[in-house]
């Protein structure tokens, strides 16, 4: 494609252009890797434990989902890793991963052709943690020329394009919770535009001792101290959250230019996402999750009794938890779709989680299994949803499921991933 | 400050870059043809800077364009 | 049958113009607002000049509360947010919730808050685990920056997509290529959209100093800010927030609002290239504006004037120059272009914003604003950059560029309505 005629198709939105996902990278508290991320979850392993720094011991929670097994090294070049954030390098790998799995190799493609969309919370924060030491106890000459922009948002977005030559449209997005799945939603939005190929989603890392304590001052995470029990999404005795690290970058496609390449595997296809926006605290209207769900199977042009399972946000926190299920309840009925929630083995991830919970629900498709929150024992009754219970994944099959995600301060977003039509005939 | 310093703090501050060998005679390459941009060599002035206690004018770090005349600088002004 | 985007409603805080009043008051003199830092003690930088907004959160009319939960950030995006909405004539309880989005570009958040709380946290840097007895019941709120998205939100009531966009210096251009994209798409039909940064703070001056990014030019405070001279050493930073409502056109039309431009086409490209550095050669840029044109339908000939990005970087101006010459061609010679970053500096990811309710000034009163302290055009700079003082012409169409770390490039164009396609 020459530079004019790519240009002369993001004049038109095609509305009708089938964005389908062909890699996934990921990088999980319970797994390097999607196969070994999804075997974990299945298996109902956690990455969720104490963070070791002594000096944090005195902490009033310590529990994190965390990446032990990453070696930065092993996928980092040296030449970056001395103007990288730990985040930067965690989202390059599931950069790296997600273009291996989609087999898609950017310098043979036409220029601007591909893009870069992900969405990210708190920036290289460990990175600025130790330059602002640096400012304010040996001054501002011994400051890191990285500083610039190792520490802001947009980091993981300009490493990625930089790292693979991506020069079409890119951005970043921030919504706490919700905005992993804003990204890919505006990754759709960049290919309907016409740019064929984005690398979208959204990878978070920010427990050194300053983000941890920014982590415990959202009052909204659990005090329990015993890992399986910290963070049960929906359990009776829920208390709140165990933030994580980590995420999952995938590969968006136009469908079209997917097949024309012969792109090896075709996980699914992002039907439909919508966002919303809670009303402001005691305006005594509803909240906005429900109308992101029904926007979204709208969008998708799916009747609620075609979702065959729901990935639920799971804050873990009662009032949020019984919102979510009468959320689901309003639009499925009183366990009317099964729902699970994977990202209790994780922690929340924020940016990261939306994205990783899509890379669930398309293995879900592939294997016709719903992986199961191990940890939870007694939902109230009220919240009448079915949720995924104990050891064992529920076998069952999975053609099209819904993704929900919740940001602190009113964000939700709904992804619907549905088996791509071409696989099925 | 020798080459060993000089190869120390650049790999610290810049990394190395996969294609190159440090290790060999670098004396009179070009930062830019070991892997180095602009960047890399502000960092290393800096570093220089807070380590040896010299001060590297900002324009002079882009006319040092060799580990010979970045050594040769600091020797001088170290002297001086 | 298309959905067009226009805009209705602006506010801006702007250093030396706050409310757009002001503003096209300090953009029609040429007078600068850049200055010796006061926000605190600058003489340890190397950096000591800044565009400073004389900012007072009561005299605004923020609560004592929203100002201690807001940052600094959020609290100049919320009192521009409010003269927007105002100056829209919308009456909120009147739209549809779901149908009203929000979008606001932001650079680096709520940095100057963290900063504080840091110092407390690690008694000023001693503490490396930092005491968690002391944090902020905010702190969380600074740490994640969409809580700026929310505070906007809530002030129009809004109940369709919100966010933030947050690609680095083209934010503000990008957020509202983003409510752009939303309302033309048909997921909202009204959007509070634009971008802030308050980015004057001991670490962001240090970060830029390190990269020597910003001007070392102390002693003449006033006059550091050179977009396009021969002189130029560096951007000055700057700090303020510009929101717009823009609204879906018949929707403005029906209700009979004033309109005051339309936005006819946004684009961005990366350079694939560096964190920091550009190529001399602004190919992407170039390929961003082209773009642009394809969406509006609009010929390069179209463009009346190019605000530029003209940060006064020696390698900027010279990337933008060319990416001018590489998209128009000759039309670029004949086109004014200029850099209010010269009078207002840089404030990061909020310019993109306040540039773009300077293009609509500058389309509603058929008057181009000058680039300050240009006296002696830098010849790899060879265009017309108006220099020093602001000029009377007729204004129909407007190219707004922006460019960032991270290699984003970023172009809108803006038309008197009845101008564009």
């Amino acid at each position: 494609m020459t530079q004019a005629t790519v240009a002369a198709r993001a004049a038109q939105t095609d509305e009708r252009t089938t964005a389908v996902i062909t890699g996934l990278g990921v990088v999980a508290p319970n797994g390097l890797g999607a196969e070994k991320y999804w075997a974990a979850t299945l298996r109902g392993e956690s990455g969720i434990r104490s963070l070791a720094p002594r000096g944090m011991s005195g902490y009033p929670m310590r529990l994190a989902g965390q990446v032990t097994s990453f070696v930065a090294e092993d996928h980092i070049p040296s030449r970056l890793m001395p103007q990288t954030d730990r985040v930067t390098r965690l989202a390059l790998a599931a950069a790296e991963l997600a273009l291996d799995d989609a087999e898609l190799r950017p310098g043979e493609l036409p220029e601007y052709s591909m893009g870069v969309v992900t969405s990210n919370a708190s920036g290289g924060f460990e990175f600025t943690h130790r330059e602002i030491q640096k400012l304010w106890t040996k001054g501002p000459q011994t400051v890191s020329v990285y500083e610039s922009f190792a520490w802001f948002y947009a980091v993981n977005t300009g490493q990625i394009s930089i790292r693979h030559g991506m020069r079409g449209p890119s951005g970043v997005l921030v919504a706490e919770q919700a905005g992993g799945l804003d990204a890919l939603g505006h990754a759709r939005r960049a290919i309907r535009r016409g740019t064929p190929h984005i690398v979208t989603g959204g990878v978070e890392s920010s427990l050194d001792p300053w983000g941890w304590v920014s982590h415990i001052a959202s009052g909204r995470l659990s005090k329990e101290s015993v890992p399986e029990l910290a963070y049960r999404p929906f359990d009776h005795g829920a208390d709140g959250y165990v933030p994580g690290e980590g995420g999952a970058i995938l590969i968006l496609e136009d469908a079209e230019a997917a097949a024309r390449r012969g792109a090896a595997k075709v996980y699914g296809e992002l039907a439909g996402y919508a966002a919303t926006f809670d009303p402001r605290p005691g305006s005594g209207r509803p909240p906005g999750l429900e109308q992101a769900i029904r926007k979204a199977l709208a969008d998708a042009g799916t009747p609620p009794e075609e979702i065959d399972v729901v990935f639920a946000d799971a804050a873990g926190i009662p009032c949020l938890d019984r919102d979510e299920a009468t959320a689901i309840t309003a639009v499925f009925g009183p366990h009317g779709v099964p729902v699970t929630a994977p990202k209790a083995l994780t922690g929340r991830l924020y940016a990261g989680s939306g994205p990783l919970d899509v890379v669930c629900a398309l293995l879900s498709i592939r294997d016709g299994v719903i992986p199961p929150v191990p940890n939870v024992g007694t939902v109230p009754a009220a919240y009448q949803i079915d949720l995924v219970r104990g050891a064992e994944p529920r076998t069952a099959p999975v053609r099209t499921a819904l993704v929900l995600a919740r940001g602190k301060g009113g964000f939700n977003a709904a992804v619907v991933l549905r088996k791509h039509r071409k696989e099925e005939k | 400050m020798t080459l060993d310093d000089l190869r120390r703090i650049m790999v610290a501050c810049a990394g190395e870059d996969e294609h190159v060998d440090l290790g060999g005679d670098i004396m009179d390459e070009h930062f830019a043809d070991l892997g180095y941009d602009s960047l890399a060599m502000m960092e290393t002035a800096a570093k220089i800077e807070n380590e040896f206690g010299v001060r590297i004018p900002d324009e002079k770090v882009a006319e040092l364009t060799t580990p010979r005349a970045l050594l040769d600088f600091v020797s001088h002004v170290t002297v001086s | 049958m298309d959905r067009r985007t226009v805009i209705t409603g602006m506010g801006v805080l702007a250093p030396g113009g706050a409310g757009t009043k002001d503003f096209f008051e300090l953009l029609s003199s040429g007078r600068t607002a850049t200055r010796r830092i006061s926000f605190f003690d600058p003489s340890p930088f190397r950096s000591q000049v800044a565009a400073e907004c004389d900012f007072d959160p009561a005299a605004a009319g923020l609560t004592h509360r929203e100002t201690r939960r807001m940052d600094r950030a959020t609290q100049l995006a919320v009192v521009a947010g409010r003269q927007a909405v105002a100056d829209s004539g919308l009456e909120t309880d009147e739209l549809d919730p779901h149908r009203v989005a929000v979008s606001v570009g932001t650079a680096v958040g709520a940095t100057t808050s963290l900063e504080r709380e840091y110092l407390v946290l690690s008694d000023s840097g001693r503490d490396w685990f930092v005491d968690p007895g002391y944090a902020s019941p905010h702190l969380f709120d600074y740490f994640v920056p969409s809580a700026i998205a929310a505070e906007i939100a809530w002030l129009i009531s809004a109940e369709g997509p919100a966010a933030i966009v947050s690609s680095g210096c083209t934010s503000g251009l990008d957020s509202v290529g983003y409510a752009h994209q939303l309302i033309k798409e048909g997921t909202a039909d009204v959007v509070l959209t634009g971008a802030t940064d308050a980015p004057i703070s001991p670490i962001a001056v240090a970060c830029f100093d390190a990269i020597k990014a910003t001007t070392p030019r102390n002693d003449d405070a006033e006059h550091a800010s050179r977009p396009f001279d021969l002189t130029r050493n560096g951007f000055v930073l700057g700090e303020g927030a510009a929101m717009l409502v823009l609204e879906e056109y018949e929707h403005a039309r029906r209700r009979g609002a004033r309109i005051i431009a339309e936005i006819n086409g946004y684009a961005t490209r990366c350079n694939a290239y560096h964190m920091t550095g550009l190529k001399p050669d602004g190919r992407e840029m170039a390929e961003a504006i082209t773009a642009a044109l394809a969406e509006a339908r609009m010929d390069g000939r179209a463009v009346d004037y190019i605000n530029a990005h003209g940060s006064g970087t020696k390698q900027n101006d010279r990337h933008e120059t060319a990416a001018f010459k590489r998209a128009l061609g000759d039309h670029a010679y004949r086109t004014p272009v200029s850099s209010i970053k010269s009078m207002i500096g840089h404030s990061l990811g909020a310019i993109g914003s306040i540039e773009i309710v300077a293009c609509a000034l500058a389309i509603e009163n058929d008057l181009v604003p000058p680039t300050a302290n240009l006296h002696e055009r830098d010849p790899e700079c060879d265009l017309d950059y108006v220099p020093i003082e602001a000029r009377d012409q007729r204004v129909d169409t407007v190219l707004s560029v922006g460019s960032g770390f991270g290699g984003f490039q970023s172009a809108m164009l803006l038309s008197r309505l009845g101008n564009g396609s």
